[in-house]
Order: structure tokens, then sequence, then C-alpha cells
């Protein structure tokens, strides 16, 4: 779905909470996903220019999950390990987000080039 | 666009946030509530959030935005009615909105509240 | 339809009550009761021959158990798992009876094609092949199922072991045994959590003498907890600490951020009490 303006950032949340239902997510799980999605959308959104999140439900195995995709093709982020740490307790800043967000999912991919874009995706198992 | 309505009981003011927020419309509700602490001279701001099923970074920093600005603006603040589910995300996304204070419930918070303003009466002003 | 096909479907169709005669039979030869060679074990036949004849039919392809013209095969194969484990049968067991098949395909495959030796092989190879799948599938299936029901029960256990009790008005305790993981602590958040709001409590007690160890990490879980609940407008003491365990913290270095703890639940339940605005009193014996 497309993420270009700040009524898809709410849009995209309730997309999430629809598939999160579908694969029967425990209440917290689904909002660790959904509040993950809000943070990676609007960095799509804010930082990125606009681009668009990809889903899909995943069957590994025995193990049913929820694969989130972020890109856009925007500046790219030029220090990410800058961009990816924080201490827990502090909280302002884009960093938050990113990192908040790698601790809400189970498995977390990032792909960034500066002057071409970035790619984030996350992906949580029942 | 929505505007989050704010009540006003006694010296405090009431905001009820229902919808799921859209980033301008949070904007919207600090800038509101500012002018109305500034216009009524309210002592106490009530947040309650009890109906929020989502809290991320942006809302995260909202709460402690109005928190910091009603300080500024000589009023106390309380956020009530966190949803478990929030809490533990929140903690989990690290942000430990510092600051910011809480309570279980409306009337938890009002009686917070109510406490201040009687402090604050009773302590002679420097006018 | 497919040649492959064509022929399956000429075996599965041409007389069905002596294929279902001659699976079952080939069933009950394993010797296992649970196997299923009755009644009920007739009618999961009959259903499955069905869905496989229409699959058959319907140009499945016989190499790939993934297609989407098996998909009504595969939930009458995963009810098939489901049934046999809730009574009790072994995994082997379940996809004999899936394997069984083979016999009266065979047998079938041999009366149309026997004058081909080439085609009866190749025919052959192909039905091992799609019952192999078959029965693998069902025996994941089986495998998943029961996966299921331990990962229910440990869960069961889990909420067991981490009672949240209310020992006041306002004052939840939850003693915590055994070691601190993180899936325990998750688990403890979210029921003294939920507890909190219902109960509109403002003080929760954790009791950790029940806790062998503490390290860095079940600091770092204790601290979440605590934070959460700070985060939702209630407060925590942590009780049951300890000498051994003090020393442990100190020597971390561990940094309690100001969370009031004490040495047994009874001091901090008096905590509690003072602090929720209790006296409590005595009358003369």
């Amino acid at each position: 779905m497309p993420l270009q303006g700040e009524r898809d950032i709410v849009m995209c949340r309730q997309m999430v909470r629809k598939l999160t239902q579908q694969v029967k997510f425990s209440l917290v799980d689904q909002t660790k996903m959904i509040t993950a999605a809000s943070e990676l959308s609007r960095n799509t959104v804010v930082y990125g220019g606009g681009g668009q999140m990809r889903w899909e439900i995943v069957q590994e195995g025995i193990r049913t999950g929820l694969r989130l995709a972020f890109e856009d093709k925007g500046p790219g982020i030029p220090n990410v390990e800058l961009a990816l740490t924080d201490g827990w307790t502090s909280g302002s800043g884009m960093g938050v987000g990113l990192s908040g967000s790698r601790r809400l999912v189970n498995d977390f991919d990032l792909r960034t080039e500066v002057g071409v874009g970035t790619c984030v995706t996350v992906a949580r198992w029942k | 666009m929505e505007r989050i309505p704010i009540l006003r009981m006694g010296r405090a003011l009431l905001v009820t946030i229902q919808i799921d927020l859209q980033d301008q419309v949070a904007l919207q509700l600090q800038d509101d509530l500012s002018a109305q602490i500034e216009r009524t001279g309210a002592k106490g701001v009530l947040i309650d959030i009890s109906a929020l099923e989502i809290v991320d970074s942006f809302v995260g920093r909202m709460l402690a935005s109005i928190s910091g600005i009603a300080a500024v603006l000589d009023a106390t603040t309380v956020v009530v009615g966190m949803q478990p589910a929030v809490a533990i995300t929140l903690v989990e996304l690290g942000l430990s909105l510092d600051g910011v204070r809480t309570a279980l419930n409306v009337e938890r918070g009002m009686q917070m509240l109510a406490a201040d303003i009687a402090d604050d009466d009773r302590t002679p002003s420097d006018d | 339809m497919k040649q492959d096909n064509a022929v399956f479907d000429q075996v599965l169709k041409a007389d069905p009550e002596q294929f279902l005669k001659e699976w079952l039979s080939e069933v009950g030869r394993s010797g296992n009761a649970s196997a299923g060679a009755g009644a009920t074990g007739l009618a999961d036949a009959r259903e499955l021959l069905g869905a496989l004849a229409a699959a058959v039919a319907a140009d499945a392809d016989l190499k790939n158990l993934q297609d989407a013209a098996w998909a009504r095969t595969r939930s009458v194969l995963a009810a098939l798992s489901q049934s046999r484990a809730a009574q009790g049968a072994s995994a082997g067991d379940t996809s004999y009876f899936v394997m069984a098949l083979k016999r009266p395909l065979f047998i079938g495959l041999d009366k149309h094609l026997g004058s081909d030796p080439k085609a009866a092989f190749d025919a052959a190879w192909t039905g091992t092949v799609l019952i192999d799948q078959l029965a693998q599938f069902t025996a994941s299936t089986y495998q998943r199922i029961r996966e299921d029901v331990i990962a229910r029960q440990q869960q069961e256990l889990l909420e067991l072991s981490t009672p949240v009790v209310k020992l006041w008005e306002g004052v939840l305790a939850v003693p915590m045994i055994g070691t601190l993981d993180s899936s325990r602590t998750q688990l403890v958040m979210e029921t003294l959590l939920t507890r909190i709001v219902e109960t509109g409590s403002e003080l929760a007690i954790i009791d950790i003498t029940g806790v062998p160890t503490v390290d860095t990490l079940v600091a770092q879980h204790l601290l979440k907890t605590v934070t959460a609940i700070r985060l939702m407008g209630a407060d925590c003491i942590i009780s049951g600490i300890r000498p051994q365990i003090a020393q442990t913290i100190v020597h971390l270095g561990i940094d309690l951020q100001g969370i009031t703890t004490k040495a047994s639940l009874a001091d901090a339940l008096q905590l509690a009490m003072k602090k929720a605005g209790y006296l409590v009193t005595r009358n003369k014996a």
C-alpha cells in the first residue's frame, strides 16, 4: 500500500491491525507490530519522501508470521550504526523509531544506500 | 480534519482521545490545549487515553510536550488510562515518558489534579 | 485431462467399493488397531478417496501436493490427522493409513496398464511419489497438532505458576518462583498489568524469594516490568531480596532506578499499607 502522506500512516496502522488479527496474534503482539508499523511508515513518509509498504503472511514450516517491508527512494541513511543505537530509557528523535521498532519485532532487516533509498523489512511470528 | 474536543471542569481541562490520531490532529491538540490553558487560566490538564490502543513515539512525544508546555504555563498534567498492551509496548520501544505523570483512571487523575491545585492555592504566589 | 491424470482417474473411479476394501484390508494387515480399519476407518477412507478422485479429475499436478487443486485433499488429510491425534493414535499409524493406499492403487494400475510395462512402471512411480507426499503431509500436520497441544499445556503451566493475588484493597502481589526469562516476564507483565487495571490497584508487590539468581538479564526484565507499571500510573515494590542477591546487585552495578525494595513480603505489605494511607491497630488481647 502507498505511504505518501500522514493519512497513510493511519491507514497503515489499520491495515496492519487487520492483518495481525487475521494471523491471530495475541493482543500484546498485535500492539507491538502495529506500533512498529506506525514508526516505520512514518519514517518512510517523513524522512524517505514517501514510498510504500508491502505485506506478506508467511508460513515457514509449522510457524505462521507476518512480514512487512517499508521501502522508499529517499536519501538513505548515512550512518546506520548511529540510527540504530539508543539507550532504552532515552527517547527523542528518529532514533527511537528505528531502534525501538527493532525491539518490537522478531526479525529486522535494514537495507539502505545514500542517494538511492531505504528498505526496512520486519517480521513477527506467532 | 477532526479536532479533539477539550472540556473544562472547574480549573482543569479534560481531553479524551478516542480516535486513531493522525499526526496533524495530535499537533493541533497541542496548540489548542496551550491556547486553552492560557485563556482559561486552568491549573490542571487531564488526558484520558483509555481508548487509545496504539501509542507510538510521535504520540508519546506529544504527551511529553503537552506536559512540558502546561508546566511552563503553570498547570500540571496527568495522563490516565494507559492500556497494559500499550505500556508493555512503550517500554519495549524505549520510551519512558519521563516527566509525564500518570494515573490509573480518570477518578485518580482528578484527585491528583485537585491535590495539586489545592497545594498551589495554599502557597503564597510571588506576584 | 492430462494423460497421467486420466490413468489415475480411471483407476480411482473403476470400482470404488473394491478399492476401499483392498485399502482397508491393507491397513488391517499392520495389526495395529489405532491405524483405523473399523467403521470410522471406512468413512475416512471414503472421504479421502472422494477428494483424491475429484482432484485428479480436476487435473491436479500429480507431482506437487501444494497445487491449488489439492486443497480439499489437504484439508481432508489435516482433519484425519486431527481426529487420529485426538484418539491417541501414533504418528506412524496415522501416516500408515495413508500409505496403505498404494496397494489398491497399484492393483488398479496393473489392471489398466498391465500390457504396457513401461507405462505401468512410470504410473507406479508417479503414484508412489504422490502417496508419499500425502503421507508426509499427514505426518507433519499430526506433528504440528501435537506441538500445539504441548505449547498450550506449557502456557497453562506458566500461568499457574505466576498467580496474581490481591493482598489488600489496592495492593496486588505476585510471587515469582523459578527462573525469570523473557517469556515468563512477558506473561507476568501482561497478567499483572491487566489485574492492576481491573482492580484499580495502585501498588504491586513482586516477590522474588523464589528466584534463584539475579543477573543483569533478570534485573533488566524486572526493570521493564516496573517501568510498565509506573507508566500506567501505579507503583511497585520488590520484596524477597536475599542478602546474596543484594550483594550481586551491588557487585554488578545494577541501577534499580529508585525502586523500593524490601527483604520480606511482610515488610513490603506493611509499606504498601502505609503508602495507601492505612493504619493498622491491634485490640488489646
